[in-house]
């Protein structure tokens, strides 16, 4: 599991984690919980290309839809497809392996540090 | 908390919740629990052992008086005069048009007092009803008591042996094992009145216990001890509408409505035009919903991804209805709906898909419930 201090953050509540050139990209632990048990991961393939901010995936708990924002401008390199096939590891480590996306990118957004996605979700 | 404002009620296991872990959510402006950890978790353990869910947000009215038979033959849709005492029967309150102001489950506790429990978001409503329609009753009482009462559900195969070991549970008027479906009974929780109803929302065996709030919480720890080796576990919110959607069982606000007929839900069976007297609702159900009017139906899905209140449902053509419910069932292992549909497209075998998000996933029309346990 990612050292949650260290990990970059958007207001969708995803986490980045960020290797050279390219970021590791899945749920906070606090969106994990609002969703319930997950049970349904759709996520982009590799080779797709991302915009910025458009819903790029689908992550569905037993109660309710919630939408992956893609975090960067890039291109998918890598998919979980462990998550795919046992979505529960979205609730069980969500910033371990139940990781989503890596996506190659060029330049990186103005993300949140922990402390402000913290005071972001009153945590 | 001593705030109750509309939006932020809480109830009397709140403490308990909070202290166990519950994540909560607002369900007609009451903070409840909708889940401990893992609605999965809790869905399966009322499948397979037993789950206490606390209701305590529903809403208890006392109807008692000489005429209180009468009164709910005409308040109501069901005949209540017809059933026994401490017997249950589901029923509805419909308004003058022939829509749903809720669905109910009243308890008959003597031959004078029934006993009417109703959707928490419908307290208003069915308080307002039941006083507006008592004109012309003699001398009958329609008594709010949902400020005062606790309502907790014990559900699953393994309840009536958590009941039975609870040993605070005393003076039960019919022993449990003799207590059929949809009857109830007195009994005591360490001297304080109980009533403890053979019935429930998940499709399991299961109980009722309606108890005076202070006692409340006493009662859930009572209840969690002697369920601890049987596998109990608290359940929120979040598995008991997976449990009821299996079960098909409608939820108001999704599957029932002001706007919706009882027919068109599959409920044409609760209103009873057999009986001789006038009931509110009784010459527009009879004339029944318009021609075409949309209907209930279940529906299925393969793979994953499940079709939610609000997604349409399509043929090759048309959009032809609308999901009101649906969730990847955790017992079936597939998705599950209930949907209002055109009933020529069901008659004529019309192929149908959900679109989810865009995508058309075809779907099956199937008997409600999706779910059955095997009988006992």
């Amino acid at each position: 599991m990612a050292d949650v201090t260290t990990l970059q953050y958007t207001a969708e509540h995803e986490w980045v984690l960020v290797d050279g050139d390219t970021a590791t990209v899945g749920i906070t632990s606090y969106a994990a919980d609002k969703l319930g048990d997950v049970v349904f991961v759709e996520l982009p393939q590799p080779g797709a290309t991302l915009a910025e901010g458009s819903i790029v995936g689908e992550i569905e708990s037993t109660k309710s839809v919630g939408e992956l924002f893609a975090p960067v401008n890039g291109e998918v390199v890598e998919a979980n497809d462990a998550v795919v096939s046992d979505p529960s590891l979205v609730n069980s480590d969500p910033f371990g392996e139940g990781w989503l996306i890596k996506v190659k990118f060029t330049e990186l957004p103005a993300l949140l540090n922990h402390t402000e996605y913290t005071a972001l979700v009153g945590e | 908390m001593t705030d109750s404002s509309p939006t932020d009620r809480t109830s009397p296991l709140h403490d308990i919740h909070v202290a166990g872990g519950a994540s909560f959510t607002d369900f007609a402006g009451w903070q409840m629990p909708v889940s401990y950890g893992s609605d999965l978790a809790e869905h399966h353990a009322v499948r397979t052992a037993a789950g206490i869910f606390d209701i305590s947000h529903m809403a208890e009215i006392l109807v008692s008086g000489t005429d209180a038979a009468a009164f709910l033959d005409f308040a109501l849709a069901g005949r209540l005069s017809a059933i026994g005492a401490y017997q249950a029967k589901y029923s509805l309150l419909l308004d003058e048009s022939g829509g749903i102001i809720d669905d109910l489950v009243v308890y008959r506790l003597g031959d004078e007092v029934f006993f009417v429990v109703a959707n928490a978001g419908n307290r208003g409503p069915v308080v307002e009803a039941l006083t507006k329609r008592v004109a012309g009753f003699d001398s009958v009482t329609v008594d709010d008591q949902s400020d005062d009462i606790a309502l907790i559900a014990v559900q699953g195969p393994a309840s009536r042996s958590i009941l039975e070991a609870t040993s605070a549970i005393t003076e039960l008027a019919v022993p449990l094992d003799e207590l059929k479906y949809y009857w109830s009974t007195d009994a005591f929780f360490d001297g304080s009145a109980l009533l403890v109803g053979r019935t429930g929302y998940t499709g399991e065996d299961g109980f009722e216990l309606y108890i005076t709030a202070d006692r409340a919480a006493e009662l859930w720890q009572a209840l969690v001890e002697a369920g601890a080796d049987k596998g109990l576990i608290p359940a929120g919110l979040a598995s008991r509408d997976t449990l009821r959607l299996e079960a098909g069982m409608p939820l108001y606000g999704h599957e029932l409505g002001l706007d919706t007929f009882p027919a068109q839900a599959g409920l044409g069976r609760v209103v009873n035009l057999k009986k001789e007297d006038d009931f509110v609702g009784r010459s527009a159900v009879e004339a029944g919903p318009p021609e075409g009017a949309r209907v209930l139906v279940g529906l299925t899905t393969e793979g994953r991804r499940a079709g939610r209140a609000g997604y349409p449902v399509v043929t090759e053509s048309a959009e032809v209805g609308v999901i009101t419910s649906g969730a990847l069932s955790p017992t079936l292992g597939y998705p599950v709906a209930m949907a209002y549909v055109d009933p020529s497209v069901v008659e004529a075998g019309d192929p149908l898909f959900i679109d989810v998000r865009g995508t058309r996933i075809p779907a099956t029309v199937v008997t409600l419930p999706f779910y059955k346990r095997a009988s006992n």
